[in-house]
């Protein structure tokens, strides 16, 4: 009699557990979890895990370049300042260089604009490099090194190249001084110059408050198919087309103008965040560099991104599996585009969306202010935490040289 | 004509400012510089050649022509004329036999065999590619179509209401001619929503085999329930009556026990789907905002004298009149918007089928919504604010409740629903024939007319057409009583014909016309 009691308490027990099961199991079926290639660490703490130390360099590198102008604060390469901001009051800064792993150097390269708002590349590589010698002398850390515990905030069009025209940066290629550093800039190209082994590739800066003041409900359906509103032809600087974007954005838009499900122009409407969060695919393709904003939108406002643009490297791959969220297709194929995405199967597409409604991955593209967990800011550390320990090779001996102070184009040697 | 060439980019590149480079690029090797070597030369005379033809031709001269001169091979991979790019130049030029001069003669093209790690990426001007028929494949777009609708399904189980409740209508209805008009609305409607339905009919005058003939078209669960009484001709009378119709209702709510939300669907309401969405968010009991289209048709007046007197009045008559919960500031009830009637005193309709505005109560049952439990035997389902069905209503007797407001104690605990009364979702309309109008049972006319008209007569001959006479007559199947059985049911009446039925005869006029065209025997 006791045994059949105790054996009913056990059924009604277990029951019980399994149907909390089934409830994780429906829970679950909304979002999935994210793990890249780094295994499942966007929602890692890097706080513990790596100490950084902020050189404190005069005004003339940060405070007084962002007093002059401003704008700096808005443009998409204000990564720059705020994550500036955000290692001054973060838990990982120590006032201790001793104990450090990583030493950052607050210097606003991109901050020289134009009256348009596009920075000006040309006195970068010398506010650099005078930046790089005010720490060498003052500070022993960048000798012991030689900068290879080191990094810099570089979000410019081609990064440490230093210059917005391509063939221009290939030929300057990265600035000899940070051969050794680790980089964190937004291109991201494989097999490039301007991309170095061990770089990590962020976002481009977004602004957090704007995009969220333009979010619908989720539950209005979505009745776009294809999205894109930008330039097919940048008219004043390739008036033919076949440079701006390789021929890509032209390509798409010679081949689906007239296509009803494709709703691309280059109109600048109001409504294009809200249009962005009503539509299935939103095209993201490259432009004169192959990164862009509309990557972090697509994943804020939840549209599939459809990544045009051969051999790109994608904001944090190695801790977001783009492969699976986003769509991928060779400049080749623009012109089979309506077909490769029509031949998508229902449950691939509904995965994706389910994979970008996972709140850590949109999370993970941003930079507010003040930091949020799992931002973008976290996700530079943790992948600056992921390349520690330093190898031995990292420190060299004493005397021992491997920069050349003296290579690069004669116009980098001046002062600053 | 675009040749877009290496010519064309050099001259292209010393055309515009320093934005455009000018060595070659060679991304693996060093920075690039002029080589004079005899290839550069060679390249140098080249691009002179090609520049001297331009000028002489008149448009720009393609060193690729070159290429294809001397190419044995097709070129496959080129989809249109406009363009070509340099992958595919590099794909002709390897197949020709100068292969290690035309390495250095396409510089945009990285240098393969230097490096191990190369970028297959090259930068410089590219082909725009066209496919040959660049314009959208109709199977393709049904395929995005269906990918969209997979889309938005699984948006409304993510997003949407979840668990969706039972939905059961209560309709009163009665056989008559504008029933089938009605119904089949009211029952399409119903059809269309993504919830389950139980429809309850209740059928003044008994169930009869028309109504559920017309019912059974439909998909749904339907219970229909035949009320003894008949429908009276005087709108109070009617509305007493459905009241009554309702209440039985819901006593077969109560008997069965159905589980779910009570609404009262008027057969010739017109209801927006929105308006079941809103309707699951209900507790206990809800109230909407409904539309009141009273009409009028004087259509023996001038329409202009209508138009005048409604202006006369104030400003309220010209929008929508609208029944329905009232809120404050805080989206709390605290009133109700009710129907005055007292402006159409003695202008409204006493009658079905008159040519009055039929004017609605103070508020109306189709503004409500219940939750079905309220009106269950036992008094554990029920809050303590509502009362018990049998307290309020003694038998199927005469009583008449106005409206669900009678089965609350409370009438501050009901939810205001859709914005607050803010948004309407439901129409309240009623449009009768007038009561003794005839029409095709089951709509469907028998096809035994058997009036032959010699083919060259048309309908429309010099004769006036017979005046219609007032009498009532029965609808026969005699053979001589056709035509006339023709004309009775298709013609007016008589000139003080409600609107519904002027509308309704106005259609029946060509009806009638077709019918006696489809009557002659075509030779």
């Amino acid at each position: 009699m006791k045994n059949l009691s105790w054996g009913f308490i056990l059924l009604v027990f277990s029951a019980f557990l399994l149907n909390l099961d089934a409830f994780e199991l429906r829970k679950g079926q909304k979002t999935e979890r994210i793990s890249g290639s780094a295994g499942d660490v966007l929602e890692d703490d890097p706080v513990g895990r790596l100490k950084v130390f902020v050189y404190e360099l005069p005004s003339k590198y940060n405070k007084k370049i962002l007093q002059k102008d401003p704008r700096c604060l808005n443009h998409m390469f204000a990564a720059e300042i705020y994550m500036h901001r955000f290692l001054l009051s973060s838990p990982v800064r120590t006032l201790n260089p001793e104990e450090a792993d990583w030493f950052y150097t607050p210097v606003y390269t991109t901050c020289d604009l134009t009256p348009n708002g596009l920075p000006l590349p040309f006195k970068s590589p010398r506010m650099m490099r005078s930046a790089i010698q005010l720490i060498s002398s003052n500070w022993p850390y960048w000798n012991r090194t030689e900068g290879a515990d080191h990094f810099f905030i570089v979000p410019h069009d081609f990064g440490a190249c230093f210059h917005y025209q391509e063939e221009k940066a290939i030929e300057r290629g990265i600035l000899p001084l940070l051969q050794r550093a680790t980089l964190v800039q937004t291109f991201g190209q494989r097999n490039h110059v301007c991309l170095k082994e061990g770089s990590i590739t962020v976002p481009p800066y977004a602004p957090p408050q704007k995009m969220q003041s333009h979010l619908i409900p989720p539950s209005i359906p979505r009745s776009i198919f294809v999205y894109f509103r930008g330039l097919f032809y940048d008219v004043g600087n390739d008036p033919e087309g076949g440079y701006y974007a390789r021929g890509a954005r032209a390509a798409v838009w010679e081949n689906f103008k007239d296509n009803p499900l494709f709703d691309i122009s280059t109109e600048h409407p109001t409504t294009y965040y809200e249009d962005m969060q009503r539509a299935v695919f939103c095209l993201c393709p490259l432009g004169w560099a192959p990164w862009s904003p509309r990557l972090v939108e697509a994943v804020i406002f939840g549209c599939i991104p459809v990544i045009i643009a051969d051999d790109i490297v994608l904001p944090f791959a190695d801790a977001i599996p783009w492969e699976d969220i986003g769509v991928f297709v060779d400049e080749k194929d623009v012109p089979n585009l309506d077909t490769i995405l029509t031949s998508i199967p229902t449950e691939v597409i509904l995965r994706k969306q389910r994979l970008l409604a996972n709140p850590s991955m949109k999370q993970a593209m941003l930079f507010p202010h003040p930091a949020q967990p799992g931002d973008a800011f976290h996700q530079i550390l943790n992948g600056l935490a992921r390349k520690l320990p330093h190898d031995k090779s990292v420190y060299l001996r004493k005397g021992e040289k491997v920069l050349n102070w003296t290579a690069g184009p004669l116009a980098d040697l001046k002062p600053w | 004509m675009k040749l877009l060439a290496l010519h064309q980019s050099y001259a292209n590149r010393g055309r515009s400012n320093s934005f455009r480079g000018q060595t070659p690029l060679d991304s693996a090797v060093d920075g690039g510089n002029t080589v004079k070597s005899p290839s550069g030369i060679f390249w140098l005379i080249l691009h002179c050649l090609c520049c001297l033809v331009s000028l002489v031709l008149g448009f720009r001269f393609s060193r690729l022509v070159f290429y294809l001169l001397f190419s044995t091979t097709s070129i496959n991979n080129l989809y249109t004329t406009t363009t070509t790019s340099f992958g595919s130049a590099t794909d002709i030029a390897e197949t020709l036999s100068f292969t290690t001069s035309l390495r250095i003669l396409s510089p945009p093209v990285v240098n393969n065999t230097t490096s191990a790690v190369t970028s297959r990426v090259v930068v410089g001007r590219h082909g725009i590619r066209i496919r040959p028929w660049p314009h959208p494949d109709p199977v393709e777009v049904m395929k995005a179509h269906k990918i969209i609708e997979a889309v938005q399904r699984e948006q409304k189980v993510q997003y949407g209401i979840k668990n969706p409740r039972t939905l059961i209508a209560i309709t009163p209805t009665y056989v008559r001619t504008f029933q089938a008009l009605h119904l089949t609305g009211l029952m399409h409607t119903l059809m269309n929503l993504p919830y389950d339905v139980v429809w309850i009919v209740v059928e003044a005058g008994g169930a009869t085999n028309e109504t559920a003939a017309l019912l059974a078209k439909s998909e749904l669960q339907v219970k229909h329930i035949g009320f003894e009484k008949k429908m009276p001709i005087f709108w109070e009378g009617r509305h007493k009556l459905e009241s009554q119709m309702r209440l039985r209702a819901l006593r077969v709510v109560r008997e069965e026990k159905l589980d779910g939300i009570v609404m009262f669907a008027d057969d010739s309401n017109i209801h927006s789907l929105e308006l079941f969405d809103e309707m699951q968010k209900v507790e206990w009991i809800g109230a909407v905002s409904v539309g009141i289209l009273a009409h009028s048709s004087h259509h023996d007046e001038e329409p202009f004298e209508v138009q005048k007197t409604m202006d006369e009045e104030d400003d309220e008559k010209s929008t929508l009149p609208v029944q329905g919960p009232a809120c404050n500031s805080s989206e709390r009830l605290i009133g109700w918007h009710t129907f005055n009637s007292l402006v159409y005193k003695g202008k409204s309709a006493n009658y079905i089928g008159d040519m009055a505005i039929v004017l609605p109560r103070k508020l109306e049952w189709s503004g409500f919504v219940m939750n079905s439990r309220l009106v269950w035997k036992e008094a554990e389902f029920r809050p303590d604010w509502i009362k018990d069905l049998d307290t309020v209503v003694v038998g199927d007797g005469d009583d008449d409740i106005e409206s669900p407001l009678s089965l609350v104690k409370d009438s501050s605990m009901v939810e205001p629903l859709g914005g607050c009364g803010k948004k309407v979702m439901l129409w309240w309309l009623r449009a009768e024939a007038r009561a003794d109008s005839k029409f095709p049972s089951g709509w469907i006319i028998d096809p035994q007319l058997e009036m032959t008209v010699a083919a060259k007569q048309t309908p429309w001959t010099d004769a006036p057409p017979e005046l219609p006479s007032n009498t009532q007559k029965v609808i026969s199947t005699t053979q001589d009583n056709t035509e006339k059985r023709a004309t009775k049911t298709r013609t007016p009446k008589s000139r003080r014909s409600s609107r519904g039925k002027r509308k309704h005869d106005s259609k029946n006029a060509d009806a009638g016309a077709s019918a006696r065209t489809s009557g002659e025997r075509i030779n």
